[in-house]
């Protein structure tokens, strides 16, 4: 019989549903939460001199940042003689900016390896989402011979650092004819993203009721339906998440690129440029701070129009009990 | 619409040596209303998850209709099913939910929209069908669950303790509702449920598990008149049968000191005590010493009757407690809400002789027929 009854739904997903009762219910949970050890952890945090604590920590975080943004609208001589709060007084000025975009002194324009970091990162972020996805589903919900070990055989790869996996890799790529390609990166991007992305799916889905599945199953869908209308929606959060995550790390790699990529500098992305673009002796070492904030826009524009996903209680009111 | 009908269907889970469904048979009537009942872990809703195709059979054969369903996959057995928690898909409104498995199956958008929309009449959901399922009560969540069966108008419907999770008043309602709609519509029905109230009710014949052995299937009369043993007896009815193990002599079953007429054939072999079964409502009180004496202990008032609890003065005669705990068992009795014994005062109780049960001690089989 134990087989039979729906496995329990998590408890933050019946928090969730509390909370999603409305504001009456909300002040009489809110009393209940009081006495317990997290409703004592969550007053303690909540108080006015953690509140003060954080925004300090949030101003000392965010202030050398600040100071690298304004530096960025500075020109050579300011920065080199004078501290980034006195910019108000020494004037500000585009000039960085259209050196890096326009491309100065032989130096190809910036925007072109946007693009090849567009080209890198897309599929990067999708195919290991998809592969994970899948595998996922697998590992929760298809009864296989050693399905358990597999999984553990899975996660435990995340141990293995990539950096010592890059050579044999680079070689392997060659051999088979990828070598400088990007097929060589996106590969590698996915299969090192793949060991967290399968465990943290697989959790996400494993939450997911039983029933849910069954009921499903009674309706008529198969495997595949399954997966696309009825669990896919349902992790889109852990899908987001961990699309960030990716997304940023490929965005922001140096290592594999370099790599990689070493023999072909037509097909870099952003990062290798920038960590070229101050020229062999560093003498345009200005313009960094101007091509970082460039390179940056698009994380942070990722990452505020994904937010969207991360709702909370996406299972209330599927199931009760 | 179609029969329903399990042939020794057996389920063992992996690891298990015992079968947890063992050798079930039950033929169900095109468009029946059967329940299954028994108490947690007696493989009821196994067996009903086998018929839906969720669970695997490990022997014997599982027909719906004239068709062997018993190694197909759910969605080939056009079954629906309502789940104990709804299970409905929290990322679609509550006509997609409706509307999913024809979905699935390439219905025309048009068609189903009109089936949706009358089962959401039917169901009184017509002003929620753009919600989503978390923006509904538990009542209105249990009403969609059971619209999606109703949708697909399947051959059967599967209703796997759909009213557990609804407060006492709406589970009578939708009780009711539930089986009015069962018989408007006419579809075979096999319903599992832990609550025998429920499996009175609703059912047109019930089948008692118990530890993956179907005890009896009957209707609820039969049941509740001639159970056909020990376990039977003491799951159906509330307040429960009293079950009392007395002493056979040459004139019949020795009843406290008075003698209760049964036939001499019935009880022959079944040893020097049987047990005498006897229910609430059949026990004569009387203030004569004829039967057996009772101290009482509670005397429960409903109005127009009451029921008194008592034990036995003679404490070497126990009451069976053949129901769901091992406490020593009160003898219950059901006497006129006008004339209520006194609270430990002392009464003789014995049962009337049309209404008597008689189970042998050794095999719990009944005895008298």
């Amino acid at each position: 019989m134990s087989t039979a009854t729906p496995a329990p739904v998590p408890e933050s997903v019946a928090n969730e549903a509390v909370e999603e009762a409305g504001g009456g219910q909300e002040l009489e949970t809110g009393k209940k939460r009081g006495k317990s050890a997290a409703g004592n952890a969550a007053r303690a945090v909540s108080s006015k001199w953690a509140s003060l604590f954080a925004v300090v920590m949030a101003l000392a975080w965010t202030t050398p940042t600040f100071g690298l943004f304004v530096t960025s609208f500075r020109e050579q001589k300011d920065i080199q003689s004078t501290g980034w709060w006195n910019a108000w007084r020494t004037g500000f000025t585009m000039d960085n900016y259209k050196q890096v975009l326009q491309g100065a002194e032989g130096q190809p324009p910036l925007t072109d390896f946007f693009v090849n970091s567009f080209v890198i990162v897309i599929p990067a972020v999708l195919l290991p989402l998809l592969l994970a996805s899948l595998a996922a589903y697998a590992f929760a919900w298809i009864d296989f011979p050693f399905r358990n070990a597999l999984f553990v055989a899975v996660f435990a790869l995340q141990i293995v650092p990539l950096q010592i996996a890059l050579l044999p890799l680079v070689t392997m790529f060659q051999d088979l004819g990828l070598g400088g390609s990007y097929w060589s990166l996106w590969l590698s991007h996915s299969a090192f993203a793949l060991p967290l992305a399968v465990f943290l799916l697989h959790n996400f889905m494993k939450e997911i009721p039983a029933s849910l599945l069954e009921a499903a199953r009674v309706d008529g869908a198969g495997h595949v339906r399954i997966f696309f209308q009825v669990l896919l929606p349902l992790i889109a959060p852990a899908l987001a998440s961990f699309g960030i995550f990716q997304f940023l790390w490929v965005w922001n790699d140096l290592l594999v690129a370099l790599t990689m990529l070493g023999g072909s500098p037509e097909l870099a992305p952003l990062t290798m440029i920038l960590n070229t673009i101050s020229g062999t002796l560093g003498n345009r070492w200005y313009l960094l701070s101007a091509a970082a904030f460039i390179s940056i826009a698009l994380p942070v524009a990722v990452f505020l129009s994904l937010q969207r996903y991360f709702v909370r209680g996406l299972l209330a009111g599927g199931t009760k009990g | 619409m179609a029969t329903v009908k399990f042939d020794n269907a057996t389920r063992i889970y992996p690891g298990n040596d015992k079968p947890s469904v063992d050798k079930l048979n039950i033929d169900i009537e095109d468009g029946e209303f059967l329940v299954l009942v028994g108490p947690s872990g007696c493989g009821k809703s196994t067996s009903l998850r086998m018929l839906a195709g969720l669970e695997e059979v490990n022997g014997g054969k599982i027909w719906i209709g004239d068709r062997d369903v018993t190694d197909l996959s759910p969605k080939d057995r056009d079954v629906a099913m309502v789940f104990q928690n709804y299970a409905l898909y929290p990322h679609m409104s509550v006509a997609d939910n409706m509307g999913f498995a024809l979905k699935i199956a390439g219905t025309d958008k048009a068609e189903i929209r009109k089936r949706v929309e009358e089962a959401a009449k039917i169901l009184d959901l017509t002003q929620y069908l753009d919600r989503k399922p978390k923006a509904l009560s538990g009542g209105q969540r249990q009403r969609v669950a059971m619209g999606r069966a109703i949708v697909r108008s399947p051959q059967v419907f599967l209703m796997d303790e759909p009213l557990s999770n609804l407060d006492a008043k709406l589970r009578v309602q939708t009780r009711t509702q539930i089986a009015s709609l069962q018989r408007r519509l006419g579809v075979t029905t096999v319903y599992v449920t832990h609550d025998q109230v429920e499996a009175m009710t609703m059912g047109d014949r019930i089948a008692l598990l118990k530890d993956g052995l179907l005890q009896q299937c009957a209707t609820p009369r039969e049941m509740y008149d001639r159970p056909a043993n020990l376990f039977v007896a003491g799951f159906i009815g509330s307040p429960a049968m009293n079950l009392l193990s007395v002493p056979v002599t040459e004139s019949g079953v020795k009843f406290g000191n008075h003698t209760l007429d049964v036939a001499r054939g019935d009880v022959a072999g079944a040893g020097s005590q049987v047990i005498v079964g006897v229910r609430p409502e059949d026990v004569e009180v009387t203030s004569n010493p004829d039967g057996l004496e009772l101290v009482v202990d509670v005397v429960e008032e409903l109005g127009a009757d009451a029921y008194i609890y008592g034990t036995p003065t003679d404490k070497s005669i126990a009451i069976e407690g053949s129901g769901d705990d091992a406490l020593a068992k009160p003898f219950i009795a059901r006497v006129d809400g006008r004339q209520v014994p006194e609270k430990g005062s002392k009464v003789f109780v014995h049962p009337k002789a049309a209404h008597l049960h008689v189970f042998n001690k050794e095999t719990g089989e009944r005895l008298t027929r």
